[in-house]
């Protein structure tokens, strides 16, 4: 328990999300058309996993606290998907109000 | 490590006055405090069903103003769900029993679950003072934009008291998880556990992965409001659905934080008045699991007739057909158990039966409505009053009381009469029949709910709910009345009066403050009845391995 | 997933930190990280609803959440983006001297972080300020001009990034209470949790906001 990381890797990981900041910056700038906003948010997936698994030392934590970190962010993908599943069906029956 | 000898005081007695119970952190003295709460709550909520009912008695809408009509159904709601319902078993009983039934001296927080009984406190404060601050008449629901724009009662201050309890209840089944993870006895294995466990993490499940999506949608509403600002507003563009999905997304698998807390308690019942080993123990505990995962893939059945997408819905319909499936197996593995147990018909054997009736009313009518079809037909009628009432009042008030029943030597080292916990049980048992089998019929019939007055032909039916109402309440008033005049009698409970097994058993009635006299160690599975010389044999005591 | 190692050291046992209901410390050190997570998993479905009206009405209204997002100062939000990374970082480096019970270096760090965290908010301040001035806080005040879906994006921007902002205040007050425990020497490398679990927190504000900047701040720039 409470595994020590180095000091180094607490530097390497603080340059890479500045680089990461910078990197979703730039790109959105650029015209990707509908891909800008999947490119951002792979970004902020990974500045985020950076975050938890070493900031936070999930890396290092026991498999229960793996479980519970993943398993917010899966009760989001049902929050969303199902929400959005109702939202994104609802022209297929070409039926006005329904 | 052992504290104090054979002789320390119950938890009851160390120390005395106000304070030490205000500031305890104690969690027996903590569902203790939880309970009073709750009663008195359950009596709030029962006055405004007496207003209800008394209206209905009659067609023409006559005793009570619509306005008035509309506060009381709503605030009947919001104080039975949020201020009886869902703290009634996990924060009483499930306080009271989950360290002592996995060996361990407190939950992990004590201090955090003090905290959740003082939020609790304040959210009820808040919502007594819309009561009287002349009400609030949005339903339960608080369905946008009704609740958000139009209607002119007390929304902010009723859904803020909603808001502010949401965190008492986040606080508590976040630490029943924690506790569960972390403090059990050396021995204490998963497969160990009693099921009254399994079903109290999975009801923490449901409270930690929902509660906060119901609180940022209250404050969503109250940001509407009170800020002016524009979220669900159809003004701005804003889609009241939106509203409907985040609500429900909490409030459906809500149902389960109150049902599944019961079915832990039938569990323990159903084993001890049948002296067996509860038939599939793992299928039982699992089904806990099953419900908590699944149950938050149904909420849209109650969205079946709003604009959602009839594709969304036929989803909704199919999973709502699959969650009823591990509920199916918990009632057949308990008649199983029973069935060629050595049944004795105490008072809890009432009440564990009481319940499986009901429930099992309860549930099959639960299927009647997330069937998409006929759901078109019976939305927002009695039949759904009814419905639900069967789950809520038939399932977690009946299995609520069992408890009570079962585990009140524990809690306060007193017996009460025998006969008048079977004669309470057999009042409650009628009185909810006669009061909510007759909606069923009106529903069916098509009186829609939430109207003060209704067509001359529903009156017979309105007239046996109401007398029933009053059955029920006198069954109620009944239990308060011997419960606490028990507790002016001398503390003659035995450890074991039940001869049931469980660590909770194996110690003194009521325990003392650090629960075992030296720290427990399991050697056996939950409900080793077989490996008993007789009944209530069993007089191994915690620690003397 | 195993029950706790309860027959730790005997000396263990009586860590005057050690409170009543537990066996030993590493007991009571993974209970308290295990209710952080916990904790955290109910922040998470908490700015979930959040986010889950974002997405909707963003496939809803995708002009107005173009045209709202370019109202938003990217420049201070890219700063601010900074300065919480940077927050992490010394949030991390204190827990770590915790750990290795660096009592000078925890204080150190702790102290940065808190002012980076102060230099967040007041940042915050002045973006919130220019909003006001737009008329671009929604209600009665809000610019008629604008088309009224816009009011859904401030109306979201000003939840997400006030609820955010009111993380940071308690996440502050936190540090302000652990700097007041290490300045009184109550760590040590056998008692670190309230160091740890406040990182815990700490660094899940810091996820909140990587994901805010992009989604609000960044989605109109390519136009």
């Amino acid at each position: 328990m409470s595994h020590v990381s180095s000091k180094g890797l607490y530097y390497s990981v603080f340059f890479a999300l500045c680089v990461l900041t910078v990197v979703t910056v730039a790109i959105a700038r650029v015209d990707l058309g509908v891909m800008n906003t999947p490119i951002a948010l792979a970004v902020a997936v990974s500045k985020a996993m950076l975050v938890i698994l070493f900031f936070m030392g999930v890396k290092y934590n026991t498999p229960l606290t793996k479980v519970v970190a993943a398993s917010g962010f899966v009760w989001l993908i049902i929050l969303f998907g199902i929400t959005m599943g109702d939202y994104l069906t609802r022209g297929w029956l070409g039926v006005p109000g329904r | 490590m052992t504290h104090g000898t054979q002789n320390s005081p119950s938890y009851l007695d160390a120390p005395y006055g106000i304070w030490s119970w205000l500031l305890t952190k104690d969690h027996k003295r903590i569902g203790i405090m939880y309970l009073i709460s709750v009663t008195v709550f359950f009596a709030i909520g029962g006055l405004f069903a007496a207003g209800i009912r008394t209206e209905l008695l009659t067609p023409q809408g006559d005793f009570l103003t619509a306005d008035l009509y509309n506060k009381l159904f709503t605030l009947h709601g919001v104080v039975m769900i949020f201020f009886f319902l869902i703290p009634s078993i996990p924060a009483t009983l499930g306080n009271f029993l989950i360290p002592i039934q996995i060996g361990a001296k407190d939950l992990a927080f004590p201090r955090i679950n003090l905290l959740s009984w003082y939020i609790y406190v304040i959210g009820a404060v808040f919502t007594l003072a819309a009561v009287f601050m002349g009400g609030v008449d949005t339903g339960w629901t608080f369905y946008t934009p009704y609740s958000s724009i139009a209607s002119n009662t007390n929304v902010v201050l009723a859904a803020l008291g909603v808001f502010i309890t949401g965190f008492s209840s986040i606080l508590t089944g976040f630490n029943f998880i924690v506790t569960i993870h972390r403090m059990r006895a050396p021995g204490m294995t998963w497969f160990r556990l009693p099921l009254f466990i399994w079903a109290h993490y999975a009801t923490s499940l449901v409270m930690i992965l929902g509660t906060p999506v119901v609180a940022i949608t209250i404050l969503l509403v109250f940001a509407e409001r009170a800020m002016g600002f524009a979220i669900f507003d159809p003004r701005a563009g804003g889609d009241p659905v939106l509203f409907q999905h985040l609500f429900w997304f909490y409030s459906h698998p809500a149902v389960y934080i109150m049902i599944l807390p019961g079915m832990g308690v039938v569990s323990e019942l159903v084993a001890a008045v049948s002296r067996k080993q509860i038939f599939g123990y793992s299928f039982v505990a699992y089904s806990s699991l099953a419900i908590a995962i699944i149950g938050f893939l149904v909420w849209g059945h109650h969205m079946f007739v709003s604009s959602q997408s009839i594709y969304a819905g036929l989803v909704f319909s199919i999973i709502t057909m699959i969650v009823a499936v591990p509920s199916a197996v918990k009632t057949f593995n308990w008649t199983a158990t029973m069935y060629k147990g050595s049944v004795t018909w105490e008072s809890p054997t009432y009440w564990v039966i009481g319940f499986m009736g009901l429930f099992l009313i309860g549930g099959l009518t639960g299927l009647f409505l997330g069937t998409m079809g006929l759901d078109v037909h019976l939305h927002d009628t009695y039949f759904v009053v009814a419905h639900f009432h069967y789950i809520m009042v038939g399932g977690a008030i009946m299995a609520f009381l069992g408890g009570v029943h079962f585990y009140w030597p524990k809690m306060t080292g007193r017996m009460y009469p025998e006969a008048m916990g079977k004669i309470s049980a057999i009042l409650v048992f009628v009185g909810f029949n006669l009061t909510f089998f007759p909606q069923f019929v009106l529903g069916y019939l098509g009186m829609p709910r939430r109207y003060h007055a209704y067509p001359e032909d529903f009156q017979i039916l309105n007239v046996l709910s109401t007398a029933g109402a009053g059955v029920l309440g006198l069954g109620y008033a009944l239990i308060v009345f011997y419960l606490v005049a028990s507790l002016f009698k001398e503390r003659n409970a035995p450890a074991n009066p039940w001869g049931a097994t469980g660590l909770e058993w194996q110690i003194q009635s009521p325990p003392i403050t650090l629960n075992f006299e030296s720290d427990p160690i399991v050697t056996e599975d939950a409900y080793n009845y077989a490996g008993r010389a007789g009944h209530g044999g069993h007089a191994k005591k915690a620690g003397e391995v | 997933m195993s029950a706790p190692n309860v027959h730790a050291d005997a000396h263990q046992e009586h860590h005057p930190k050690l409170q009543h209901h537990f066996h030993n410390m590493a007991q009571q050190l993974e209970a308290s990280i295990l209710g952080m997570w916990v904790f955290l998993v109910t922040e998470v479905m908490f700015f979930g609803g959040l986010f889950m009206a974002y997405l909707l009405y963003r496939n809803m209204y995708p002009d107005a959440w173009l045209a709202g997002s370019n109202e938003l100062n990217e420049v201070l939000g890219g700063i601010n983006t900074l300065v919480l990374i940077v927050s992490s970082l010394t949030m991390a480096l204190a827990v770590r001297a915790a750990q290795v019970g660096h009592r000078m270096w925890q204080i150190a760090n702790l102290i940065l972080t808190i002012i980076f965290g102060s230099i967040f908010l007041i940042v915050k301040y002045f973006e919130y300020a220019a909003k006001f001035e737009h008329h671009l806080v929604p209600g009665s005040s809000f610019d008629p001009a604008r088309e009224p879906a816009q009011q859904l994006f401030f109306s979201l921007y000003f939840m997400m990034t006030g609820i955010h902002a009111l993380h940071m205040v308690v996440g502050i007050v936190l540090l302000f209470i652990i700097l007041r425990m290490a300045w009184k020497n109550q760590f040590s490398a056998d008692y670190f949790a309230p160091v740890e679990v406040t990182g815990l927190y700490w660094h899940f504000v810091d996820i909140v906001w990587i994901f805010l900047f992009p989604l609000l701040y960044l989605i109109g720039k390519h136009h």
